[in-house]
């Protein structure tokens, strides 16, 4: 398992060799930080590499647990922190991951935060057809109709789609294709989408059904 | 920071000489046509109906009567297959979409004033 903890900065298109248009999200990675790592036999019982990303000038931008924690590492104060599992390279505290970790063609799951969409009701929420808009119809457009039988069974199931917040939950998107990566600028171009806003962070992570051939 | 990154990527693809046309112009549009492993030249003439966008995502319409029928192809401004494209008659008109020439048939649909 390899990963990379990024921003998404914008969608764009790049042509490839053929000539044809390929959608992509820029994602920039900049310095993704080793900040501990932790191993099977030690005190911690498992084999995982902690990366921080997007760091932190004034160090009051960090809450205070974190900056004890980067204190007894003696890493750099950065804003996330995640914990990538049975991370593939050999890597020590104090390193940085480099974007090229990743080359054209690989295949990555992205995770990130949708986009909030708010309390929205069932017919955006969870795509139900609404009501019919002609024939005389009134008032009955957007409503999610009838939730459950009469007083038999008595109850609502479980897990009903109702109206409700939408939006803000993290989301994977698997199997997407690495177009470029730009070392320069520290930036992975990957085709489709992704979930969030410009400016989220994001996980790349080495894509689960479709690995990375071992090296 | 993230603007300036995206433009960078964006102007690396930009055309370095920009096409010269406007709307209402008779064109022919060189395209690079890949069959099998030969690459070929392709060329598509009819009136520039409407151009659109800005910057990467621009794009023009050209639509011919192709045997009585009409066909339009929209081509992409800064797509490598489009080769180049070479006016063979400058139009006159006032309209920036020239999507009435849809409506037309025969002799008309192609008519379009000449800008001397």
């Amino acid at each position: 398992m390899i990963g990379l903890i990024g921003k998404k900065i914008g969608t764009s298109r790049v042509y490839d060799d053929a000539g044809n248009a390929v959608c992509v999200t820029v994602i920039h990675t900049g310095d993704n930080r080793v900040v501990q790592c932790k191993t099977a036999d030690g005190k911690d019982g498992y084999n995982a590499v902690q990366i921080g990303y997007d760091d932190q000038s004034h160090k009051r931008r960090v809450t205070q647990p974190l900056q004890g924690h980067f204190k007894k590492h003696n890493a750099e104060a950065t804003k996330w922190v995640k914990e990538f599992r049975d991370f593939s390279l050999e890597v020590q505290p104090g390193d940085t991951v480099p974007v090229t970790i990743f080359e054209p063609g690989d295949y990555v799951d992205a995770t990130a935060r949708t986009k909030g969409r708010g309390f929205q009701g069932v017919v955006k929420r969870w795509n139900f057809a609404g009501g019919p808009a002609s024939h005389g119809q009134k008032g009955w457009f957007r409503r999610p109709g009838s939730i459950a039988a009469g007083s038999t069974p008595g109850w609502v199931s479980k897990g009903k789609k109702m109206p409700g917040h939408m939006g803000q939950r993290q989301r994977t998107v698997q199997n997407l294709k690495i177009v470029q990566v730009r070392e320069e600028d520290q930036l992975l171009l990957v085709k489709g989408a992704i979930p969030g806003a410009n400016g989220d962070y994001v996980v790349i992570r080495e894509a689960k059904k479709k690995p990375k051939a071992t090296k | 920071m993230n603007q300036a990154l995206m433009d960078k990527i964006e102007s690396e693809q930009l055309r370095t000489e920009p096409l010269e046309f406007n709307v209402g112009d008779i064109v022919k549009v060189h395209t690079r046509v890949k069959e099998g492993a030969k690459e070929r030249v392709q060329v598509f003439q009819g009136i520039v109906i409407a151009r659109r966008g800005r910057g990467l995502n621009a794009t023009f319409t050209v639509r011919r009567i192709s045997y009585g029928q009409g066909v339009e192809r929209v081509f992409p401004v800064n797509s490598p297959n489009v080769e180049k494209v070479t006016v063979e008659r400058r139009g006159k008109v006032r309209r920036a979409k020239l999507t009435y020439l849809r409506e037309r048939i025969g002799k008309r649909a192609m008519l379009v004033k000449e800008r001397k």
